[in-house]
Order: C-alpha cells, then structure tokens, then sequence
C-alpha cells in the first residue's frame, strides 16, 4: 500500500500540481500507522505505569507521564497533523511555535503564581488576619 | 465594481510555488487560537485540580478503564481518519465515505462514554457545583467533548456534501480543514488524559 502511495507521490503531472495548490501536504499509508503505532505505545506505557502503582513518589511518576504526553504531542503533529517547516512556507510552523511559547507562559505562569498565592493563603495566615484591626 | 475586468495583482513569482487560496493556513490559525482556549482551560485546572473542597479526589472519581477506552476510540477515530484522507487522495468515494462513517461511529462512541461517565458523576453528587476541582474538570473535559460533538455534527455535513457533489475540489478543502479539526482535538485529548485523569488518580 505504501510502494503505492510512493508511486503516486512521484508520478507528478498536473494531478500532482494541483495537490498542491490546495496548499495540502501528500499523504501515505506508511506515515499514518507509523504515528499510530508510536501514539499507541506513548499512551499505554502512561496508562500501565499509573494503573501499575507508578513509582515511588507521584512527582516522578507525574513527570514521566508528562514527558510521555509532550513526545505523543509531537508525533500527532508530524504524522497527523503533517507539520514541518516547509508548509505554507514556513507560516504553519512559526504559528505553532508562537502559540507553543503563549500556551507555555500561560501555564506555566498560572501554576507559578498561584501556587504561591495558596501557599501565603494557608488557614495560619488567615488566622492572622482574623487578628487584624 | 469593474473588478473583475481587471487583472488580478499578482505579488509573487510565477515560478514560485504559492498557495492559492489561504484556507488551510487561516483554520490553521483558528486551531492555533483554539488551542490557547484549551491552554487556559488546563491553567485553571492546574491551579484548581487539588481543590477538593472535602469532595471527592480524582482518585476516588476516575475509572482509568475507562478513561483508556475512550482515548483507544479517539486514537482509532484519527487513524480511520487518515485512511479517508488516503482515499480522498485516490480519488474513491466510496471509500472515503465509509471511512468518514467508521470515523463518526467511533467520535460518537467517545462522546456516549464520556456523557455516560459525566451522568454517573452528577449523579453520585459530584457534579460541577461540588468542588473548584470538579468545575475545572467539567469545563476542560466538556469543551473537549462539545469540540468532538461538533466535529461529529460537520463530519456528517460534508458526508452529505460528499455523497451528493463527489470529490470536488472545494469538499477536498473541507476535508482537510476537518483532518486538522480532528488530529487538533486527539492532541488535546493527550493533554487531557495525560494531565487530568493519569496524574488525577497519582496520590
């Protein structure tokens, strides 16, 4: 099925071109059961571990099953999603890295910031403040 | 007015390969946009997700069986996507509409559970009003599953189109605007299996 889409992929011709006016990129066989193969181990390694135990401390456990979720979101977008520098000129990635950078400062920044805010809000404090005038 | 008796500006080479048309990079933002959506979702959920307000914790809430269920449909509802884009490249209609359908069925089959896993919470009294962990969960987790639904909803819109236009070059557009549609909400589903039900349920 793939020497198929291969062949296609090659054989060029007006059909081709037009493809690509559509700005789309060509799809094969081979590229999509290679993302589900990987999408299927990165999601059941995850699953067994926590399902499993996990290991000792959460925080561990929490971290590789985070870097598991950030691998898997990187072949969903190279085999489905079909992401590389080269399409649209350029513009799809450079979109993708600016909202990567905004998602990652939103997070990031969320967690950070309140985390502290609860931290000074513990029922000690408040109890302090109780106490104010 | 007299637009079209003109020629067109043309601000490229002609050797240079151009797009023609700026659908696909315009959803493209639209999914980029969304994605900041979902972002602040998973913030407010970071930040709430151990409020438990003496309700009950995701360990006690969060059937992982079931949970890999859903995202094994979702992960096979993306892989018979790819195979009706590989048939829309081949130009079969026929096969493309069916492995649109096996699509629907197996989105349809997502959005039945998580709507049974939510009924079963309300029920049980852990509904959205219960606590700011289980606000924060049914708003990340609904606004996925309501994306979902509407995928399902223009899925079936360009079925119909398919079906009684053929594989024109305006439905092949559409299709591919859907794929990224739907590839967009598998990779948040990771981020939502992965952040809120694996590392939910970690003591």
């Amino acid at each position: 099925m793939s020497a198929h889409a291969d062949t296609h992929a090659t054989h060029g011709g007006h059909d081709h071109d037009h493809d690509h006016d559509e700005g789309a990129a060509h799809v094969s066989f081979k590229g999509y059961m290679i993302g589900f193969v990987l999408a299927v181990i990165l999601t059941a390694i995850p699953f067994w571990l926590v399902m499993s135990g996990g290991f000792k401390t959460s925080s561990t456990t929490a971290l590789v099953v985070l870097g598991f979720a950030a691998v898997q979101i990187v072949v969903h977008m190279v085999y489905f999603l079909h992401m590389n520098t080269k399409s649209e000129g350029g513009w799809n990635m450079l979109a993708l890295i600016f909202t990567a950078v905004l998602v990652l400062i939103t997070l990031s920044g969320s967690i950070w910031v309140m985390y502290h805010l609860n931290h000074n809000m513990m029922p000690a404090l408040m109890q302090d403040v109780r106490n104010l005038p | 007015m007299g637009a079209e008796a003109r020629e067109p500006l043309q601000f490229h080479l002609e050797t240079e390969h151009h797009p023609q048309n700026g659908t696909l990079l315009g959803f493209w933002l639209y999914l980029m946009s969304d994605c900041l959506i979902f972002a602040c979702m998973f913030a407010v959920y970071g930040v709430l997700g151990r409020s438990y307000a003496g309700g009950p914790t995701g360990a006690e809430i969060f059937e992982l069986p079931l949970v890999a269920v859903n995202t094994s449909l979702l992960l096979l509802s993306s892989i018979t996507y790819g195979f009706a884009m590989l048939e829309m490249q081949r130009n079969r209609q026929r096969g493309t509409l069916i492995w649109l359908a096996i699509t629907g069925l197996l989105g349809a089959g997502f959005i039945g559970i998580e709507l049974y896993e939510f009924t079963h919470l309300i029920a049980d009294g852990a509904g959205p009003q219960r606590s700011a962990f289980l606000s924060s969960f049914f708003t990340l987790v609904g606004t996925h599953g309501l994306h979902v639904s509407c995928g399902i909803i223009w899925l079936i819109t360009l079925m119909v189109q398919v079906s009684k236009k053929g594989l024109i070059a305006e439905n092949k557009r559409r299709l591919w605007c859907l794929s990224m549609f739907w590839h967009f909400l598998d990779v948040v589903w990771v981020g939502v299996f992965s952040f809120v039900y694996l590392m939910g349920v970690l003591p």
